[in-house]
């Protein structure tokens, strides 16, 4: 990877946290709420069903754990392991890709329940 | 009376709680070594350097070591001592060794070739690729240039200048020892007086010198460089300035 892909991958590591900052403001904001009453999973249906603006806020939030969390992982095999650059950086996007197959198929999941 | 006299300054002059004698252990050897240990008698305002010293010259001529200035300005005489880099011309056994112990190793991150002196040729290799060398924009012809002590480029060129290149935030650095192409606290702290110097033309090519995985940008910022800086300089500041300078320029497409 050239320097200046390496430094944009900096750069998107501290956006994605900013961003980040303000999801997880959000969902604490949200458990602490919604627990007031007791919490079933009718409730969280009951909101997250069909709302387009969840849909979009939990599909925000699994975009930028999938960007923040493998360039760390980038660093931390890089810096922990043998591991020979080429493969670090698959790891690292095949960490990426599991992280958004799995968060937007919960954040879909949720979307569409029956 | 004469011998009382000496007796009793030196009572004051001591902690009643000092050793007289140091127990000191000396790593000898290159990469492979052990520890070997010596007594040293204790004086008041003995430094380590004094102590590494006494063992040369009194008990073992062939122990290798390396100093110059003893007055904290040439920066060769840094080791390991009881665990932490330090400069041993200005560290006073008193500071270190209250239990009259003391172990003192080469520094960390660095080739050892032999007893206390490592090879600092990776060390100052890193300043070069950092392109820590000036670079000027005028010539003998010009004047001369006029930088502003108040301008806020100089104060930041000053918050850096006075690093006498000892490698002790280099040995303290953990992000060098897991990362041996990262540039380092020293060499990076470089770059950046270098780049707050108004006067330099190389700032375009030092940027991409300095960024991305082997450069700032690897820096975890836990400050252990600031920690144990006897100048108490603070490369981790330089670093992000650095990172901060590198990022723009990466976004414009500069670099
Ligand atoms: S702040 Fe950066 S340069 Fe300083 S010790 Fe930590 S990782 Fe190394
Ligand atoms: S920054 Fe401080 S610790 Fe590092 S080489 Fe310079 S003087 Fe020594
Ligand atoms: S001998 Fe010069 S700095 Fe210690």
């Amino acid at each position: 990877m050239t320097p200046r892909g390496q430094v944009l991958l900096w750069v998107a590591q501290r956006g994605s946290a900013a961003v980040l900052g303000l999801c997880v403001i959000v969902h604490l904001a949200t458990i602490i709420v919604a627990v007031q009453g007791g919490l079933t999973g009718a409730e969280i249906l009951a909101r997250v069903r069909g709302s387009g603006a969840w849909l979009a806020f939990y599909s925000l939030f699994v975009a930028a754990v999938a960007v923040h969390g493998p360039i760390g992982i980038r660093t931390i095999l890089h810096e922990m392991t043998a591991l020979r650059r080429g493969v670090v950086d698959g790891l690292a996007v095949a960490t990426a890709g599991l992280i958004l197959a799995l968060g937007f198929r919960a954040a879909w999941g949720l979307y569409g329940a029956a | 009376m004469k011998t009382a006299g000496v007796a009793a300054r030196r009572s004051t002059a001591y902690d009643p709680d000092m050793t007289e004698t140091l127990s000191v252990q000396v790593w000898r050897g290159s990469e492979r070594g052990a520890f070997v240990a010596y007594s040293v008698p204790r004086r008041a305002s003995q430094t380590v350097l004094d102590v590494v010293t006494h063992i040369q010259r009194r008990i073992d001529a062939s122990l290798s070591y390396r100093f110059a200035c003893r007055v904290g300005m040439c920066g060769s005489c840094a080791m390991t001592v009881n665990g932490r880099p330090r400069w041993t011309c200005r560290t006073h056994v008193d500071r270190v060794a209250k239990n009259g112990d003391l172990t003192i190793a080469p520094l960390r991150n660095l080739p050892v070739i032999k007893d206390l002196a490592v090879d600092m040729r990776e060390f100052f290799d890193k300043w070069a690729r950092a392109k820590g060398q000036f670079q000027p924009t005028a010539s003998r012809r010009d004047g001369f240039a006029v930088v502003r002590p108040d301008s806020a480029a100089r104060k930041q060129a000053d918050a850096g200048i006075e690093c006498i290149g000892c490698g002790v935030c280099h040995a303290a650095c953990d992000v060098v020892a897991w990362n041996r192409d990262y540039l380092g606290p020293a060499a990076l702290n470089r770059a950046w007086t270098l780049f707050s110097d108004t006067r330099d033309g190389g700032q375009a090519t030092r940027l991409a010198a300095v960024a991305g995985d082997a450069g700032c940008h690897a820096c975890h910022s836990h400050q252990s460089c600031q920690e144990h800086c006897p100048k108490h300089l603070n490369p981790t500041a330089s670093i992000a300035g650095l990172k901060r300078a590198a990022a723009w320029a990466a976004l414009k497409g500069q670099i």
